[in-house]
């Protein structure tokens, strides 16, 4: 890259835009992680029994088998040991009860969410989004839910959830993600605080984008929350996740558990737009992302589609999959994946083939610039029922600048003959031509980076939902400035 | 309206251009010929300000302007349109979106107000009339899979939308067929006007058969080694460029 260029790009690094932090008190668990941390969130949320019996089982297991193995290293991140002694796992503002209405959410919050775009006040909110805002891992505000509860369709805290829908809780908890899953997921079941959960009936189809806000704003605490979807047989829901973070000089750990569950003919769309804090220029700070998300197609026919646009954090590691259960099950993986400055993502899929004549099309668009590492790690198994499965998968990566890197990792398994296993990989670069060309015309430097960028990721953006997509090509051009070095 | 004055450029340490003097006055057009490695295309990128075309001596005036200190986005801004040899391709980028961004971006600099989408499909499709293009080539990302007179009319077309004050159009006409030529012909003519001048950089006199010069130059190892009228062209088509060669050297 030439010379000029890079300079033209560095002069106008813009800072991350969500950093600033809410004076808010906030009630914590004491520091540390023990079976008492986990018997005080249970207690915290007035959990039922058999709930704090699995919270106890997760935290046995990670403590005893999982722990003295120490945390996954397979993935393509380099990071310094974790002390989770040394860390808070509980912490929300202090209210005294929860807030029954919008009316009853302290205006301190209400105002952070405006400042992140995302006005909680239903009549200020776009048609067609219902929020549920969870401020460090507590649920503050739900939108729309009296409007979505004449349709039978739940959409809440999973706090709340657990008390008023015990049974559904019960039955899916766990069922797609088990307690003993992986390090992180296991450590999640054992102190998960809060996260959503929706329900939609037989033959329903939501007639608005549900979608989570996730906000870290605490410092030194960790953030594990929970989202439970199931879609029952026939119905549609299209599901959004946002987050931002604080700028803190130290690193966060973010281990979410996401699962999904779709019945026959039934359709999840989950779109997520990540933009959590990504440390600075130097890779002081950032939030590691590390997240366990899996989608079960149970029913025939059904479908489960995963979007997702990662620009933040300092490091990411996951891999939303689906299992293909049902015959005629449709998994989806579209993933647009930004390392710059000193970021790590290590992200993927894996698509599990068990029925008959399931598809699944994954398309990954990795890139790095800065000394961004960037890898793909996806899996796609074809087991010996799964007569006439297909699978195609794309994989491109683009380089900005030279000292970063992009990486692909393919792993396939084909245990039936009929299977038809499709993989196309590509790395480019932008070029100094296509620079000058832009330029040329009368863009900028940066702004022709961001269009080359926009363009190279087009097939993923055009899968999420308008409002989301615009925010997201803008997201990718912020992210980038700067980049080139 | 443009001034090159003794100008020599360096690509990568070495010298290319060897004190070019060339002036074109507002409305005028004035061809370029050459054999090839001559240095024509280093002339089109030095004005249009690409990094590494150093300029070593002599300098540039655009409309009274030092051309050297501008970026090459502010020279487009202020009217200087490159037409690419070689066009490149951009993926996923379609022509509809890159060229309002680029029509965008002029305007700010001029102050005028922006196109909103309707306004600009609007002003796009007369121009498209003007070069008898349908707007299928420019709902396609930029350039990708193009045939070679393909992407050179959408060069032509993306002059005509940004409106240059000064046109470099290298080697526009290879690759294009009869036909198409005859339309991207009349297409610049419609172009030509009192406040637009252009260098047009060319192989072949057919194109200035269409495309009548007021002057033509020829380049010979970074030289201009001869100026005349548009005779020269007809007289270089019969004698061919060793007989220049010979005097250049
Ligand atoms: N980076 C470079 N390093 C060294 N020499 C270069 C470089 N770029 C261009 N040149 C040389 O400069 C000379 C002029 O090249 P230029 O592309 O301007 O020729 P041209 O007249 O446009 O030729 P054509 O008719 O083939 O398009 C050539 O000899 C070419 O090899
Ligand atoms: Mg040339």
């Amino acid at each position: 890259m030439a010379s000029s260029t890079v300079e033209t790009l560095q002069s106008v690094i813009q800072p991350y835009k969500h950093g600033f932090v809410t004076e808010i008190e906030s009630e914590r668990a004491p520091k540390g992680l023990n079976e008492d941390t986990v018997r005080f969130i249970s207690a915290k949320k007035d959990e039922p029994a058999w709930l704090l019996e699995w919270r106890l089982k997760a935290f046995r297991y990670w403590r005893d088998r999982m722990l003295p193995e120490g945390d996954p290293t397979w993935a393509r991140v380099t990071y310094p040991k974790i002390d989770f002694q040394d860390a808070y796992y509980y912490s929300a503002p202090k209210t005294k009860e929860g807030p029954k209405s919008l009316d009853e959410v302290d205006p301190e919050l209400l105002r952070t969410y405006e400042k992140l775009g995302i006005p909680l006040k239903e009549q200020e909110r776009l048609q067609g989004i219902a929020v549920d805002a969870v401020f460090d891992s507590v649920s503050v505000a739900t939108t729309y839910k009296a409007k979505l509860g004449e349709m039978g369709i739940v959409f809440c805290s999973f706090s709340e959830a657990v008390k008023t829908h015990p049974e559904l809780i019960r039955q899916y908890l766990g069922s797609v993600v088990p307690y003993s899953d992986n390090f992180y997921a296991t450590l999640n079941s054992a102190v998960f605080s809060d996260g959503s959960f929706v329900y939609i009936p037989p033959g329903v189809r939501c007639p608005m984008e549900l979608s989570t806000y996730f906000r870290i704003n605490a410092a030194e605490t960790g953030q594990f929350e929970r989202t439970l979807i199931v879609a029952d047989k026939g119905s549609y829901v299209s599901y959004l996740e946002g987050c931002t973070a604080p700028m803190r000089d130290e690193n966060q750990l973010h281990a979410a558990v996401v699962e999904l569950i779709t019945l026959d003919d039934a359709t999840i769309k989950y779109s997520t737009v990540q933009n959590w804090y990504p440390g600075d220029e130097n890779g002081k700070g950032g939030i590691y992302n590390f997240v366990t998300k899996r989608g079960a197609c149970r029913g025939v026919n059904s479908k489960i589609s995963w979007t997702q646009v990662e620009t933040g954090s300092a490091i990411t590691w996951k891999y939303p999959s689906c299992i293909l259960q049902g015959d005629n099950s449709v998994g989806e993986f579209y993933s647009v994946a930004v390392t710059n400055n000193r970021q790590q993502a290590d992200t993927g899929t894996k698509m599990i083939h068990m029925g008959k004549n399931t598809r699944s099309t994954i398309v990954s668009k990795g890139i790095s610039a800065g000394h961004g590492q960037n890898t793909y790690r996806g899996l796609v198994r074809v087991s010996p029922k799964a007569e006439g499965a297909r699978n195609h998968t794309q994989c491109d990566s683009l380089l900005i600048g030279d000292k970063c890197g992009a990486h692909t990792v393919p792993y396939i398994e084909v245990k039936n003959r009929s299977a038809k296993v499709e993989h196309e990989a590509t790395t480019s670069k932008i070029s100094d031509d296509q620079l000058f060309y832009c330029r040329q015309r009368g863009l900028s430097a940066e702004d022709a980076v961001s269009m080359i960028v926009n363009g190279f990721c087009r097939e993923v953006l055009k899968e999420l939902p308008m409002e989301f997509a615009v925010e997201a090509q803008k997201l990718l051009g912020i992210s980038l400035e700067g980049s080139v070095g | 309206m443009l001034e090159i004055k003794n100008l020599h450029v360096e690509v990568d340490g070495k010298e290319i251009l060897h004190g070019i003097d060339l002036s074109l006055a507002a409305g005028e057009v004035h061809a370029v010929m050459g054999p090839n490695g001559s240095g024509k295309s280093t002339l089109a990128y030095v004005l249009a300000g690409r990094d590494g075309y150093d300029i070593t001596k002599g300098e540039v005036l655009f409309q009274g302007k030092n051309l050297a200190e501008m970026s090459p986005e502010e020279r487009a801004r202020e009217g200087v349109f490159l037409g690419f040899q070689y066009p490149v391709e951009i993926p996923g980028v379609s022509g509809l979106s890159f060229l309002k961004a680029a029509v965008n971006e002029v305007r700010k600099h001029r102050g005028i107000k922006e196109l909103d989408a309707i306004e600009f499909l609007k002003f796009v499709r007369a121009k498209l009339k003007m070069l008898e293009m349908g707007d299928d080539l420019l709902k396609r990302p930029i350039n990708v899979g193009f045939s070679g007179g393909e992407k050179k009319r959408v060069e032509v077309l993306q002059m005509a939308v940004l409106e240059p004050r000064l046109a470099i159009m290298d080697e526009t006409d290879s690759g294009l067929d009869i036909d198409a030529l005859k339309i991207v012909s009349s297409g610049i003519n419609a172009l030509r006007g009192l406040d637009r001048s252009m260098l047009l950089i060319t192989h072949y006199q057919r194109l200035l058969g269409y495309v009548v010069p007021d002057k033509v130059h020829i380049l010979s190892g970074g030289r201009i080694v001869r100026s005349g009228g548009k005779e020269l062209a007809l007289e270089l088509e019969e004698k061919g460029y060793a007989v220049l060669g010979a005097d250049a050297a």
